[in-house]
């Protein structure tokens, strides 16, 4: 990069960060001047009602998105000033994804699933499926290799996203609602395999969800309306790893 | 991603949809095997003509009067049998030279007949033209000059007055004018209907009296070498038109033959492969379609992919190498089918057929230039999706 160079603090950082969409002639501000960052390897949960800006906030933090206006910084990257192939190659490289509904092929097994990050980085299929074998032997389905996401229950079919995400070493996981479409025995232990991977791996994680319970196992609660941040604290658990 | 994961994501996006694939693929196999079998058709009808004039004889100038051009009647002749003498001195060799004078008539034995071509020709035709008997022998000078009574039988014209005896020795009427049979023609084949085996050949002294004529229609000249054509056939053409002022002569020779018929045929092939390949392009439409359905049908697919890391042009890639898959693929199916229909219209209908090795592989490039042409839309429109919105499509 540039010669602005002092060591990025955090893992991934926003600067004043505002996202505004044109609807129907209308100007949306999504997301009015954020400011935050996430630290290697913190668990963070985010919150908020809907429209209050968080999964815009996701989706920035994810690189999938480009701020209107401030500074994304994501492994020390601004992706404000980065083309569509540049956002691709973060996504690839530092970020892994968890969504709520597993978004699994479903003509595809375990294994292959969990290499297709991998794909898109040139590695070739046999170091592929030996690392995926690896990250799903990492989230307990080294037995389910090449099962179907239909042969899969839901949690296990998460727990396949979990080790997608995890395939490609990223700095950060984002996950949007992993629990929403699981029943509270198939959340707890989806939430066990990203609190154990975050703690094991050094990996951050943030966390969106709606649940209370759920934000509240995380070690740091960011709240959210209006398309600001309206609370940043560190929550009452100690489990969660801090910096 | 590298070009192969391409591929072997098209495979199996190809497999997964097997019906539809292989339905989309009907347009561009239908078209392909359509290019080839007309190809084939038109190639094979071609290499018949050509064969059939080589079989004329080779060196051979025929003279006739008038302009020479396909689509126009001879004009009456003025020749006459002297003129063999004047193109005899001037090929140098009267063996070389002969003269025809044709017209179809009824030709019988006993309760038999045939209608052929009956014609004069002088002794020398069998060498000019190179015709081998199977038994007797040919016209004589001496049956030229005496206008004797005698015919060599072409191979069907003996088969069928002659079934089940040697026709030497033995009487046919032309005409109802008797003639004693002193050969029989070896058995050439036919083309397009045409043959040798349908003549009959007399003195020709003899059918200028049978036809009330006093002229012969062409004079032919065998030329001892290629190189001597052309020379030979000016020489030939301007003596004549300085003995008959005003009247045109022609000098037509086999390769003139040969490149008109050609380019007729080449054209008539040209047009027939054209039409075929208005199905490709129906072909090509029905691809575009069915992966415009595709990209909507995986819209999460790509959104998925984009936020693992894809980029455009990873998602581009794979949509056209699928849709080239598709035509590719139907394009090999299309000239397996349309080379074992080539193989079997040549070997159980009358039509000729000839594979030339360049119409498959016209016909396979042409078929993954479609998929290219006719993929690059719906890839495009995938390639450009936002990972966001694509995400949360249901």
């Amino acid at each position: 990069m540039s010669g602005e160079t002092e060591p990025p603090r955090y893992a991934i950082e926003a600067v004043d960060v505002a996202r505004s969409y044109a609807m129907d002639g209308m100007t949306v501000e999504a997301l009015r001047g954020v400011t935050l960052g996430i630290a290697e390897g913190e668990y963070v949960a985010v919150t908020g009602p809907s429209g209050s800006g968080k999964s815009t906030l996701m989706h920035l933090l994810g690189a999938l998105d480009r701020p209107s206006s401030g500074r994304m910084l994501i492994g020390g990257q601004d992706t404000a000033k980065l083309d569509d192939a540049g956002l691709a190659r973060v996504r690839g490289a530092e970020i892994g994804f968890v969504f709520q509904a597993f978004q699994l092929l479903a003509r595809t097994n375990a294994r292959d699933n969990v290499a297709l990050p991998l794909v898109y980085r040139g590695v070739g299929r046999t170091e592929r499926r030996r690392r995926a074998v690896a990250a799903l032997e990492a989230v307990g389905l080294g037995h389910r290799l090449t099962h179907r996401p239909t042969q899969l229950s839901g949690g296990e079919q998460q727990r396949v996203a979990i080790a997608r995400a995890l395939v490609g070493e990223p700095r950060l996981v984002l996950a949007d609602e992993p629990t929403g479409n699981l029943d509270s025995a198939n959340g707890h232990e989806v939430l066990g395999v990203l609190e154990r991977l975050n703690r094991e791996r050094g990996v951050a994680v943030v966390l969106v969800t709606h649940d209370a319970e759920v934000a509240a196992r995380a070690a740091r609660l960011i709240r959210m309306r209006d398309g600001v941040v309206v609370s940043d604290t560190p929550t009452t658990q100690t489990t969660g790893p801090t910096e | 991603m590298k070009p192969w994961e391409a591929l072997r994501l098209a495979g199996e996006a190809l497999r997964a949809n097997r019906l539809r694939s292989l339905l989309t693929m009907v347009g561009v196999i239908i078209g392909v095997a359509a290019v080839v079998v007309l190809v084939a058709i038109g190639g094979g009808a071609k290499t018949e003509v050509e064969n059939e004039v080589e079989g004329l004889g080779s060196n051979i100038v025929f003279i006739v009067p008038g302009k020479f051009q396909f689509g126009t009647t001879p004009s009456l002749s003025p020749l006459r049998l002297s003129d063999v003498q004047l193109a005899a001195r001037i090929a140098g060799s009267a063996q070389d030279v002969t003269a025809v004078v044709d017209s179809g008539e009824n030709v019988t034995a006993g309760q038999n007949s045939y209608f052929a071509t009956v014609q004069g020709v002088t002794e020398n035709f069998d060498v000019v033209f190179n015709r081998p008997l199977s038994e007797g022998a040919y016209l004589t000078s001496a049956d030229v000059a005496t206008s004797a009574r005698v015919a060599v039988l072409g191979a069907n014209v003996a088969a069928t007055l002659f079934p089940d005896e040697d026709p030497v020795g033995r009487t046919t009427a032309i005409d109802g004018v008797s003639f004693r049979v002193v050969g029989v023609a070896q058995a050439q084949g036919s083309a397009f209907g045409v043959t040798q085996d349908d003549n009959v050949d007399i003195p020709v002294t003899e059918a200028q009296l049978l036809f009330g004529v006093s002229t012969v229609q062409s004079i032919e000249v065998k030329a001892q070498n290629p190189g001597q054509i052309g020379a030979l056939s000016d020489q030939l053409v301007s003596s004549l038109e300085s003995e008959y002022t005003g009247v045109q002569f022609s000098a037509v020779t086999q390769s003139q033959i040969l490149g008109t018929i050609g380019k007729i045929l080449s054209l008539l092939t040209l047009v027939l492969a054209a039409i075929a390949g208005i199905s490709l392009l129906v072909g090509g439409v029905g691809v575009s379609n069915i992966m415009l359905v595709g990209v909507r049908e995986r819209t999460r697919e790509i959104g998925l992919r984009k936020a693992l890391g894809a980029r455009q042009r990873d998602v581009v890639l794979q949509f056209l190498v699928e849709a080239v898959a598709l035509t590719a693929v139907g394009g090999v199916i299309g000239i397996g089918l349309g080379v074992g229909t080539s193989v079997s219209v040549g070997a159980f209908s009358p039509l000729p057929t000839s594979i030339a090795w360049w119409s498959p592989a016209l016909a396979f490039g042409v078929s993954v230039f479609v998929g290219v042409v006719f993929g690059v839309m719906p890839a495009r429109r995938a390639g450009k999706l936002d990972p966001v919105t694509a995400l949360r499509t249901d």
